[in-house]
């Protein structure tokens, strides 16, 4: 006798499971098909191409009616099932009809995680999911000039993005993390992902947290962002996830975690009923992809066929792929120990690849631009293949075994030829290439014949990157220092580089740069991020986490992991009121040290980083903001008494420091830089020793660079003399500037004058005065952005809170 | 009691940021690295390095911000020249999240 089966839920898991069971037991069931969308079966992973336009709806159907019809299955579409009675073995469906069953498979999915902000039941807010949100958004595209933000920066968000862009829709992706796709590609791949789309017309927003849904007469209108952006729309897409859809099971009281709890034979906590799919947990594990769960839908119908069988989910390696996008990610690429990368960058291409090998077997594969060699790779990934035969050329893919090493000047290669190389000189990339063309085969050769790297020497590498490029093994380039082993580039290199490609993230620059490891080390990472601050103010996103801690928590750490507070005294100058604050403050928070400094500031030393903000907070009451006696950029200025009170005195030197000091604090530089003004040549500022110091005398100013008073020791020398306070002001902000924009990052002011020579540094500040003004226009101009007191918006506006407060705390939790 | 104990949630840790979890053996530092992947280490090597939560993150390494040693996030050792190893701790994250092993934290747990 045939039993009576129900099925819940007639999505692709239930689709394949009724074909395996017509297969091995063909009539043993009269078979009721329950689902809640007005359809049956179709392939829910095709709905992109049919966003996109590339495929119409009946195309993707898996399941007609003729089929259900010629199987004997019962369709009931668009109906859903509210309850199920396990001691009657009954389920009803939404209008009341009660229907028994023998067996009852529920297939019920998943469903799309809505994020409760503010506003997310606003009309035109939709999930992406089925058929129905798939036409809103095709008619979307039929509305000119029609803007929609898609939230979810995932494979299913990105989808959604595409095809809206190919419908003509203005579409924004608004990301949560870092940057797109993170639970499958790393960061170098996931920035060629956003180039790519960026290309297509897609704005994208990483690091970016929603806040509200904003309405108007019950219909969105726009999204709002934490810090303040509002990103107008007709249409919001969230695509951040899906949930297991347990609700119906579980309230049958059937045993359910994060999915529907069910055994090897796919048999739940009852006998009677089964379950497959995205809504069940199996040995912990849920299910997304459709590999699995085909596997799950063989097991179902054997064991409704009473065969032997069991689910068990091997660990496959998945591959996935972005519309118009030539992405490839397998497997695992997560770092961990005994694991290596081979890494492959083409930067003119725009191709990145990266294999993670353990044991002599592939383990992971990201690919992006170039994925053709995508199946092999993951066939080898499949079938554990051991490569060590082949290891040296592996990354070349299969038809590439025996080629020839990667050209290591790529970057340079692809530069344009009007690209600068010498920026003092004004040469270009084509100019350097006639001289070497008309036979200047050395770098002293093409200094004295196009005059490229005769001036500051910090092209000298790219001149060089030329020469190999042009000539090939006739060069020999002379040992150039690197930034680290995470790169061919000196720092030079890097700096122009940067300018010349317009690189405006440490992301972007590695893949550009052809980087040889993912994501740098903590030393070139500090390095990049300081040349994108230099390069970029206003535009450019500081990345906190590439920085060392004491920038990062903006006090300075000592030894047994504390950290020292000092606030800025401009010039040296305090008020009574100032030293009762920090008296106060250092009572407040048992602070064991106060201690003058050596550049005329009071440091509070062994404060605990839990306490940073609320130190802070107080000393901001009244009207102090941070030193900054941690930051790779300015320090202090330190200055004498002058002619206010001093009988030598010859010129207002405590006030022109505090000028100084009042336009260059928050700026930051490749090191620290030191400066003091003393009144007269008694220099009881010391001025002599610092990176900038100026002495005054009768008839002016007398502006002194390179000094060093720590592992080296060395006198300034004069760069030159002005006649006014405003002359002196902008030639120290020139000085800065010229510093900031051309130094190696971790070089003092007087080893880059070492390097480019005091007279070079004296043509652009002293002689040329147009360049002079323009540099300290440059200054003043980045000012703009990095004049923020960093306690401030620690203290008061929460910034950064997680870098000050454990995660959690269990030595105040009882003893159980 | 479960084997484990929930510190809260992924989104407390930013990718390549690092928490502590205070006990009353020591802190531990809890990484997140750039691929989301979540790490429980010792915050210090007595006398050789720490704390590690204050350092700058790479790959699933870190630096130490006192002497520049590099620690394998996966197995607590010193990488390079130099020898030394930090105590790992079982951490995994759930629904979003993060729960460290309970014999971590709880001195009773570790005793029992």
């Amino acid at each position: 006798m045939t039993q009576k089966l129900i099925i819940i839920g007639a999505g692709m898991a239930a689709g394949r499971a009724l074909e395996h069971l017509f297969e091995v037991a063909p009539n043993a069931y009269d078979v009721t098909l329950f689902n809640a969308e007005p359809r049956g079966t179709y392939n829910r992973i095709m709905l992109s191409p049919v966003l996109s336009g590339d495929k119409v709806f009946d195309e993707i159907v898996t399941h007609t009616a003729e089929w259900y019809e010629e199987n004997g299955v019962t369709p009931r579409f668009g109906e859903k099932i509210v309850n199920i009675d396990r001691s009657a073995q009954t389920v009803t469906s939404e209008n009341g009809e009660v229907l028994n069953y023998d067996k009852l498979i529920i297939a019920t999915g998943s469903n799309p995680f809505i994020i409760p902000l503010p506003g997310h039941d606003l009309n035109g807010v939709i999930a992406y999911r089925d058929l129905e949100d798939t036409n809103t958004m095709i008619a979307l595209g039929d509305k000119p000039g029609a803007k929609a933000v898609v939230i979810g920066g995932g494979l299913l968000g990105l989808e959604a993005a595409a095809g809206l862009a190919l419908r003509g829709v203005d579409v924004t992706v608004v990301h949560i993390m870092g940057h797109l796709m993170e639970r499958q590609l790393d960061e170098a791949a996931g920035y060629l992902l956003r180039k790519a789309l960026v290309d297509k017309g897609i704005t994208v927003k990483c690091s970016a947290n929603s806040k509200e849904i904003l309405g108007e007469n019950g219909k969105v209108k726009a999204l709002l962002l934490d810090d303040g952006t509002e990103l107008p729309c007709d249409l919001l897409v969230m695509a951040v996830g899906i949930r297991p859809s347990v609700a119906l099971a579980a309230e049958a009281g059937l045993a359910t975690g994060r999915g529907i709890h069910v055994d090897d034979q796919m048999v739940t906590s009852d006998e009677n009923i089964l379950s497959l799919g995205e809504c069940v947990e199996h040995n912990g594990d849920i299910f997304g992809l459709v590999a699995p769960i085909f596997d799950q839908a063989k097991v179902i119908a054997k064991t409704l066929a009473g065969e032997e069988a069991a689910f068990s989910n091997k660990e496959v390696a998945t591959k996935l792929k972005v519309t118009g996008c030539d992405l490839f990610s397998a497997g695992d690429f997560a770092d961990a120990d005994g694991r290596e990368d081979i890494v492959f960058r083409d930067p003119a291409r725009g191709v990145y690849k990266r294999l993670v090998i353990e044991d002599n077997r592939i383990v992971g594969a990201v690919m992006y631009g170039d994925t053709a060699d995508g199946n092999w790779f993951f066939g080898l990934i499949k079938d554990r293949e051991d490569i060590s035969e082949m290891r040296d050329t592996l990354i070349f893919g299969p038809a590439y075994q025996g080629g020839s090493p990667l050209d290591p000047m790529a970057a340079v290669a692809a530069l344009p030829d009007d690209t600068e190389i010498c920026g003092c000189n004004g040469i270009s990339k084509a100019q350097i290439i006639a001289a070497i063309n008309d036979g200047a085969h050395t770098l002293d050769a093409v200094k004295s014949i196009s005059k490229a790297g005769s001036s500051c020497g910090s092209c000298v590498g790219l001149v060089g990157d030329l020469l190999s490029f042009t000539l090939g093994d006739e060069f020999k380039m002379p040992e150039k220092e690197v930034v680290c082993k995470c790169t061919d580039l000196s720092h030079d290199d890097v700096r122009k580089l940067i300018i010349a490609k317009e690189l405006k993230s440490i992301p972007q620059a590695m893949q550009e740069l052809d980087w040889k490891t993912t994501c740098g080390c903590h030393i070139c990472r500090p390095a990049l991020n300081y040349y994108m601050v230099a390069a970029w103010p206003g535009t450019y996103e500081d990345d906190g986490k590439s920085r060392f801690i004491n920038e990062r928590v903006h006090a300075n750490i000592q030894k047994d992991g504390t950290y020292s507070v000092v606030p800025r005294m401009l010039g040296g100058i305090t008020t009574p009121n100032e030293l009762r604050a920090i008296a106060d403050a250092a009572d407040k928070f048992d602070v064991p040290t106060v201690k003058v400094t050596g550049g005329q500031r009071i440091d509070l030393l062994g404060v605990k980083k839990d306490d940073l903000p609320a130190i802070w907070y107080d000393l901001g009451k009244a009207g102090m903001m941070s030193g900054q006696a941690y930051a790779k950029g300015l320090r202090t200025v330190k200055t004498c008494v002058g002619s206010d009170h001093c009988r030598f005195g010859t010129q207002d030197s405590t006030g022109l420091g505090i000028q100084i000091e009042d336009a260059m604090w928050g700026a930051w530089s490749p090191h620290k830089f030191k400066l003091a003004v003393s009144g007269c040549p008694r220099n009881c500022a010391e001025a002599t020793c610092k990176d900038l110091g100026i002495i005054c005398v009768d008839s002016g100013y007398q502006i002194l660079v390179g000094g060093a008073a720590g592992l080296d020791l060395r006198e300034t020398d004069l760069l030159v003399q002005v006649a006014t306070e405003e002359e002196a002001i902008e030639v120290s902000c020139a000085f800065y500037q010229l510093y900031r924009e051309g130094a190696q990052y971790l070089h003092r002011p007087y080893k880059w004058i070492a390097k480019v020579g005091l007279d070079w540094v004296k043509e652009r500040v002293v002689d040329d005065l147009e360049n002079r003004k323009a540099l300290a226009e440059r200054f003043h101009y980045s000012q703009k952005f990095y004049q923020i007191d960093p306690w401030a918006e620690r203290a008061k506006q929460g910034v950064d809170a997680h870098e000050f407060a454990p995660i959690a705390d269990f030595t105040k939790v009882a003893a159980e | 009691m479960s084997d484990f104990i929930e510190i809260g949630s992924i989104n407390d840790i930013p990718l390549r940021g690092a928490r502590v979890v205070r006990t009353h053996h020591g802190d531990i530092a809890v990484f997140r690295t750039a691929t989301g992947n979540v790490y429980a280490l010792d915050e210090y090597l007595p006398g050789k390095a720490g704390p590690l939560s204050n350092g700058i993150q790479h790959d699933e390494k870190v630096t130490d911000p006192m002497y520049n040693w590099v620690f394998d996030l996966t197995t607590g050792e010193a990488l390079g020249a130099d020898e030394g190893k930090v105590e790992t701790y079982e951490v995994k994250c759930v629904a979003g999240r993060i729960h460290i092993a309970a014999k971590a934290v709880i001195p009773s747990v570790a005793a029992e």
